[in-house]
């Protein structure tokens, strides 16, 4: 059980987030909000990434920081430098690293824990390719096979959508669905409240504030999704940053 | 060939330097690589200006002046640190403040604390030929402590250079791991400054390592692959010296961006002249000319 309480986060006295506070137990929860809503920064917060200025954050009643190896972090795809020099299976094996521990080899059970990630997303075939050889989907999918192979109670996924092909976004679903039936908690920011919003137990909106949480229905209310996207966005929130992102693709 | 190759050994002073050059070759190709995967190419600029103060400070206090060197490296690379951190300041602006600021406070105490017997010339442009056995003693010894700890670090600094924010949320000491890297590079520097002299080691750090990362794609390839280049470079620099009486660092950091040069035109996955849209350009061309 994740629990949440008043947890704020200022940026030299800028609020990112205020008073946040909620309690997720088993299932897949999903965070909405617009850009500079302060969702990354919560997940941050969540892990001690970034200093909070005031409230809790416990698992199973104890502080998460203490506790991060039960946590899995999947970073926003375009905070990692895709020209490194590693391989798909390293950079999930990276995964195991904490749990592994100082002076000592990863153990053919960690070993064993990455192959089985690494089929689970079918990128088990691109093992020996350098990282940076991907498309983005399957690159988000190395990513999603690290934080499997990691074994945590407590997930949290950074825009796992954003710029992934059809069958990456379906594996990524299927996915949720399997840590859930393992009793695992899942929390994922995305921007689509189009049709697969139904892949979500509980919604959160964020806009600093926790605008909304709970069921779909009950969240995705019109006043609601007014509040969180400042009126003027209405039915399309996130249309804006989807077009800028595919403009920026077509740059690079 | 053979008499060519062996004649220079004859001398106690090329076995040294050799052995010398060796040992960093294979030292700075090691932590180069994590310097260059970091982007922090520069911060071997920074720090190998940066040891002056360091240097006459020591000078004045008749301790080590490695000692001070590597103090005052250190402490440079934890102030662009502190500046990127807690301001909007990107990294390169601050690494030109911080080396100009430490470069002046260096000739600032050099003059006021009328240090200027040390051999300026010597730190700066290093003298390969010139060492003494103490030296390479001293060489082997910070290149076997820093490859010691690579080998017990490898993954942990693996992942941190990867990918610093998911290293940080698995709960490992990321701000140790960069202290430790940085301490590192800073020994690099100082191990190098007698040698090949403080200007030249930004290549040694920096030529041999970015070879490499064009050729291979993970990071033990590349420090395996970037040692060999770092310790060819440096033999082979040493020779052109010998022979031809050039200056032995000059020499060195030559060979080093040849061997870069052939590796950007030449590489068969990232290779300028290896494009194959260019080698089919190359053909059309071919193909009109004969024509």
């Amino acid at each position: 059980m994740l629990e949440v309480c008043n947890l704020s986060v200022n940026y030299r006295h800028t609020p990112a987030i205020e008073n946040v506070s909620f309690t997720l137990h088993s299932g897949v929860a999903g965070l909405f909000g617009s850009n500079g809503a302060g969702k990354s920064t919560l997940f941050k917060a969540i892990l001690g990434l970034v200093p909070a200025s005031g409230g809790t954050v416990k698992w199973g009643g104890k502080p998460v920081v203490e506790q991060l190896d039960r946590v899995a972090y999947v970073p926003q795809r375009s905070q990692i430098d895709w020209d490194y020099p590693v391989t798909v299976e390293k950079a999930v094996m990276m995964g195991r690293v904490a749990t592994t521990g100082w002076f000592r080899q990863h153990s053919r059970h960690s070993r064993q824990l990455v192959r089985n990630a690494l089929q689970r997303v079918s990128m088990w075939q691109y093992r020996q390719h350098q990282i940076g050889e991907l498309s983005g989907g399957q690159q988000q999918r190395v990513f999603i096979a690290r934080a499997i192979a990691q074994e945590a109670d407590l997930l949290l996924f950074d825009e796992p959508f954003n710029n992934v092909d059809r069958q990456t976004a379906a594996i990524i679903f299927e996915i949720f669905a399997e840590l859930k039936a393992q009793g695992k908690t899942l929390l994922v920011i995305s921007h689509d409240l189009g049709a697969t919003v139904n892949n979500y137990d509980r919604l959160l909106l964020l806009n600093k504030q926790l605008i909304a949480f709970g069921l779909t229905e009950n969240v995705l209310t019109k006043a609601n999704i007014n509040r969180a996207y400042d009126k003027y966005h209405s039915f399309t929130p996130q249309l804006p940053t989807i077009n800028h992102s595919i403009n920026a693709n077509l740059v690079n | 060939m053979l008499t060519w190759l062996i004649e220079p050994l004859e001398f106690e002073f090329m076995r040294q330097a050799i052995a010398i050059g060796v040992s960093l070759g294979i030292l700075s190709a090691v932590v180069g690589s994590y310097l260059i995967l970091q982007q922090m190419g520069m911060m071997s600029g920074v720090i190998s200006h940066a040891v002056l103060p360091g240097i006459s400070l020591a000078f004045f206090l008749e301790i080590d002046l490695l000692l001070g060197a590597f103090a005052a490296g250190v402490l440079s690379a934890l102030c662009v640190m502190g500046i990127q951190k807690r301001s909007r300041i990107k990294v390169d602006a601050a690494m030109a403040l911080i080396l100009t600021s430490f470069l002046a406070l260096g000739v600032i105490l050099i003059s006021t604390l009328k240090t200027d017997r040390i051999d300026l010339d010597g730190i700066l442009f290093g003298d390969i030929l010139g060492v003494t056995s103490g030296d390479v003693w001293r060489t082997l010894i910070i290149t076997g402590i820093i490859l010691l700890f690579t080998k017990l670090f490898y993954k942990e600094l693996e992942f941190y250079t990867f990918d610093p924010l998911g290293a940080k949320a698995c709960g490992l000491p990321v701000n140790l791991l960069y202290f430790g890297l940085i301490c590192a590079i800073t020994l690099t520097i100082v191990a190098s400054m007698e040698t090949v002299g403080v200007l030249l080691v930004m290549s040694l750090l920096v030529g041999p390592a970015i070879t490499a990362y064009l050729l291979v794609k993970e990071l033990s390839q590349m420090m395996f692959l970037g040692s060999i280049i770092g310790a060819v470079a440096s033999v082979t620099g040493m020779y052109g010296s010998y022979y031809f009486d050039l200056p032995s660092g000059a020499a060195i950091v030559m060979i080093i961006s040849l061997f870069f040069l052939v590796a950007l035109l030449f590489s068969p996955s990232q290779g300028i002249l290896t494009e194959p849209e260019l080698s089919n350009k190359i053909k059309s061309w071919l193909r009109k000319f004969n024509k």
